[in-house]
């Protein structure tokens, strides 16, 4: 379930699609830069396979479940700019099938897609600077970018809540329950995410925007630079 | 080991997206997730109201003229995918003929770097 309608008081949400609004533009106008003509179709297989991955919802704990965000795994792919147009188109479709509100669609956009990817992201590239460099290393640090993306994106929302929360509720409790449960999605997360990024680097490791830069593995035929 | 080229890997990817989206979904847990479950148990659940967009073909991932209900999920998944995949393109598309046209012209394959 996303955020839905009525969750928020309307100045809040206001606001929240103001943000939405001027980061999804600001990283359409990065995304440009960004990619290339194997990463452009790239982030929109990451739509479409985000979209298709958060409809999988897992058990985690006693009668609840969870979905991926898929916010670093979009980033460890296509890179974060893309990554947040990407979950802005998923979290659009959602919002055309009822998953999450309308009026709540900038809360949305900034709880499941500019925070995810922004700090998973982050995460990333912090992993990536402590372990070996080569492009094995990229699933490992994808996996605990998933992981700590989902946690964080709990705490903004809770941040949120306590801004422009409609509800009436302590918050420290609300705090303590959707950290609790989203640390235990983030598991889920971020195997889920590093598997994803394993089976792309052990493919196409040149077609994940986090592996750039890294040292390539062994020899390969002179007709690689051909076979795009 | 050679690599697999670029549209073969993207079919793959699509295949196996779609596979997830039409064919996984309906097995996915149907139990309330993070949030709903917290607002449930803290109490705030009420304040929660319908989307106006409730009454979409394939509101709550459901096509409802299917009688089993992993079809009726499956079908708005493979809807959700090619509608996202759309979305997306028409996004990408112009965004990535926008860069080449700035770019001027070059070597094909080359990432354009800023």
């Amino acid at each position: 379930m996303h955020i839905p309608d009525g969750f928020f008081d309307a100045p809040t949400s206001l606001v929240a699609g103001g943000v939405a609004v001027a980061g999804v533009a600001y990283c359409l106008r990065r995304a440009e830069g960004e990619l290339d003509d194997r990463l452009a179709p790239m982030a929109g297989l990451t739509a479409a396979f985000v979209f298709a991955a958060q409809m999988l919802n897992f058990p985690v704990a006693a009668g609840t479940s969870g979905h991926v965000l898929g916010g670093a795994l979009a980033a460890t792919l296509v890179g974060p700019a893309a990554a947040v147009v990407c979950l802005a188109v998923v979290l659009l479709v959602q919002a055309l099938f009822a998953d999450g509100g309308l009026t709540a669609l900038g809360l949305n956009v900034v709880v499941l897609g500019l925070v995810p990817a922004g700090v998973g992201y982050a995460t990333v590239r912090s992993a990536l600077f402590v372990l070996p460099r080569t492009p094995a290393s990229v699933p490992l640090a994808a996996g605990v970018g998933g992981f700590v993306s989902v946690p964080a994106a709990a705490l903004v929302f809770v941040g949120a809540y306590a801004i422009g929360g409609a509800g009436d509720v302590p918050l420290s409790t609300v705090l303590a329950a959707m950290v609790g449960v989203h640390l235990l999605i983030g598991i889920g997360e971020g195997l889920i995410t590093a598997a994803t990024v394993g089976a792309v680097v052990a493919s196409r490791p040149d077609l994940v925007f986090a592996a750039r830069g890294l040292a390539r593995p062994a020899a390969h035929s002179p007709t690689e630079a051909v076979s795009r | 080991m050679s690599r697999p080229r670029l549209p073969l890997f993207l079919a793959a990817g699509l295949a196996v997206t779609l596979l997830l989206a039409g064919i996984v979904s309906g097995y996915a847990s149907s139990r309330p997730d993070g949030l709903e479950a917290v607002a449930e148990e803290q109490g705030f659940t009420d304040t929660a109201r319908d989307s106006p967009l409730a009454g979409s073909p394939f509101a709550d991932y459901e096509f409802t003229p299917a009688q089993d209900e992993r079809v009726s999920t499956g079908v708005a998944g493979v809807a959700g995918v090619l509608l996202t995949l759309g979305l997306g393109a028409a996004v990408f598309v112009p965004l990535r003929r926008r860069a080449r046209r700035a770019a001027g012209p070059e070597p094909t394959g080359t990432p354009s770097k800023r």
